[in-house]
């Protein structure tokens, strides 16, 4: 299982990067996360979209999709893309340190 | 005492599932009501085939009270609402019905509205899905006075019925437009919200290697946020766009809109979480959810609400007989993808084991993941057994709810 480094701590990551551990994920790592996604300063709105994603991921056991994001995160599926460009589940799942989303078969 | 099972939606899994229980209880023992809209039931599957007139319409399209076996009370209503308290059904026009058990089987609905543009300028024109049987005829007649251009096949979001389905559609056009003699006067692209031809990795790759073979161009991650259909564009959330001259969309899908209505029945999108292994509601033991309408991480087949159907009624049994549940439905979902040029090929998988290839059910068998002439042979047959063995609730020969793991071949991408 490989390691990535954040905030002076090693955590175990998958294979594209996200956390497996989610409980080993700290605010303090967000920075970080957030501009090896290109996304350079975490804004409010960005915020509320990680916690969000942690407590469905408590909820639930895995993060929502976008379209569920959309719905319920008050955060309009247009605003989600502008706030994470390269993909709002899988971006922001990475950012808020949960395990890849497992999505729709 | 007699107890009341009402099952809601007489569509594929309702359907059987009523027959199923018909056929465990004894009719002073417990009585039986399904609820459905209209008396039309639809074969699904065969909705790929119309828009290249390879199926009738009108031959889709069977009564459904007459699909339930004797004993079982159809009630033709629009379901307003369930109070989950008060064990309660309440329909559109008034009136209502209690129940001990309740059924949840009314299937995925197409929501092409949540889509900007999508119903807009270029609907029916030029923009069109076939997901339904007025869009799947109305394509029909769109592809025959059709005469070249760029063809896009494009799903708009997860989860939508029959995954597979848009690639079918996809390799049926390649092979309708060569049989045409325009083939190379179409430019055919396969859009997708994946990373790849299909969820799971051995399929997308034995797919998108079909797709390149048959020269459809894979356009991948692309969130369908507005059809523009003035101006032939899809365009998505982070602002690509994909031209056409004729689009087939697969619009987003969604639970029944009563799921909305009622409290604490389904999720944010209308879908009706249950266990994955029993069906039964988390929060209210006397309710389960099959077929299209579950919130399960499984395809929305009509093979899934098959092997759904023989765990849910033996554990609606148990249910009633104050007996711990059978965790045993293990996601099982068998479905042949039509390939063209009278080929299918065949993929079988559960929640665990991804499609992979091999045969099926055993060593000897259909031979998975390969396009095969026995296996479009396979998905025409599963029209007959759609009707004479799944409706019916019976077990098909050979084939048992559980995922067979013999005549599989394990292989790492
Ligand atoms: C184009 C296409 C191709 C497909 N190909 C295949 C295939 O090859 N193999 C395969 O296995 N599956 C295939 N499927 C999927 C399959 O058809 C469905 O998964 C299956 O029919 C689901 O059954 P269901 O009972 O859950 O839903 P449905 O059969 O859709 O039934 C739901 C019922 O609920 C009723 N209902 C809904 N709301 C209300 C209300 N408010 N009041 C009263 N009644 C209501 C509806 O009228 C309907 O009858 C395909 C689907 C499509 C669209």
């Amino acid at each position: 299982m490989p390691t990535a480094t954040y905030d002076d701590t090693a955590v175990p990551v998958d294979d594209e990067g996200f956390f497996t551990e989610p409980d080993r994920w700290t605010e303090a790592m967000a920075g970080q996360l957030a501009r090896e996604q290109g996304i350079e300063d975490l804004t409010e709105r960005h915020w509320t979209v990680i916690r969000f994603m942690r407590s469905e991921y408590t909820a639930k056991g895995t993060g929502p999709t976008v379209r569920v994001l959309g719905k319920t995160s008050g955060v309009s599926v247009k605003e989600l893309y502008q706030l994470f460009p390269k993909g709002p589940a899988k971006t922001a799942a990475k950012i808020a340190g949960i395990p890849k989303p497992r999505g729709c078969i | 005492m007699s107890k009341h099972i009402v099952v809601l939606g007489s569509g594929t899994a309702g359907t059987l599932t009523a027959n199923r229980l018909r056929r465990m209880y004894d009719e002073r023992e417990c009585r039986i009501t399904v609820v459905d809209q209209d008396d039309d039931h639809v074969y699904q599957p065969g909705l790929l085939f119309v828009p290249f007139g390879l199926a009738q319409p009108h031959g889709l399209v069977r009564s459904r009270p007459r699909q339930l076996h004797d004993g079982i009370d159809y009630r033709r209503a629009r379901i307003d609402r369930v109070d989950l308290d008060a064990d309660t059904v309440h329909f559109a026009v008034g009136g209502w019905l209690t129940y001990d058990v309740l059924v949840v089987a009314t299937g995925a609905m197409l929501l092409p509205e949540e889509t900007e543009g999508l119903t807009g300028p270029g609907w029916g024109e030029k923009v069109f899905t076939f997901y339904d049987l007025p869009g799947a005829i109305d394509l029909h007649h769109a592809l025959e006075h059709f005469d070249g251009g760029r063809v896009v096949v494009n799903v708009a979001d997860l989860p939508v019925k029959c995954p597979v389905a848009p690639l079918e559609f996809a390799f049926l056009a390649d092979w309708y437009f060569q049989r045409c003699g325009i083939r190379d006067r179409v430019e055919l692209t396969y859009v997708t919200p994946l990373d790849g031809a299909f969820t799971k990795p051995v399929a997308a790759r034995a797919l998108s290697g079909l797709l390149a073979h048959k020269g459809i161009e894979l356009v991948t991650e692309f969130t369908l946020g507005e059809v523009d259909g003035t101006g032939g564009r899809l365009v998505s959330y982070d602002e690509r766009e994909v031209a056409f001259d004729l689009a087939v969309v697969v619009p987003l899908h969604g639970g029944a809109a009563y799921v909305g209505r009622s409290p604490g029945l389904g999720d944010e999108l209308g879908f009706v979480p249950v266990d994955p292994h029993t069906l039964q509601h988390p929060d209210r033991a006397n309710v389960f959810a099959i077929g299209d309408a579950a919130g399960l991480p499984a395809s929305k087949a009509g093979s899934v609400a098959h092997f759904e159907g023989e765990v849910l009624a033996h554990n609606i049994g148990r249910f009633l007989a104050g007996q711990p549940l059978d965790a045993s439905y293990d996601g099982h979902t068998n479905c042949f993808v039509e390939t063209g040029f009278h080929k299918a090929l065949l993929i079988d998988f559960n929640y665990e084991t991804e499609p992979l290839p091999g045969h099926f059910p055993a060593a000897v068998g259909l031979p998975l993941l390969k396009e095969s002439h026995a296996n479009h042979l396979g998905k025409l047959a599963f029209e007959w057994l759609y009707w004479h063995s799944l409706l019916p609730g019976r077990e098909l020969p050979g084939i048992g709810s559980a995922m067979p793991e013999h005549g599989k071949n394990h292989v790492h991408v």
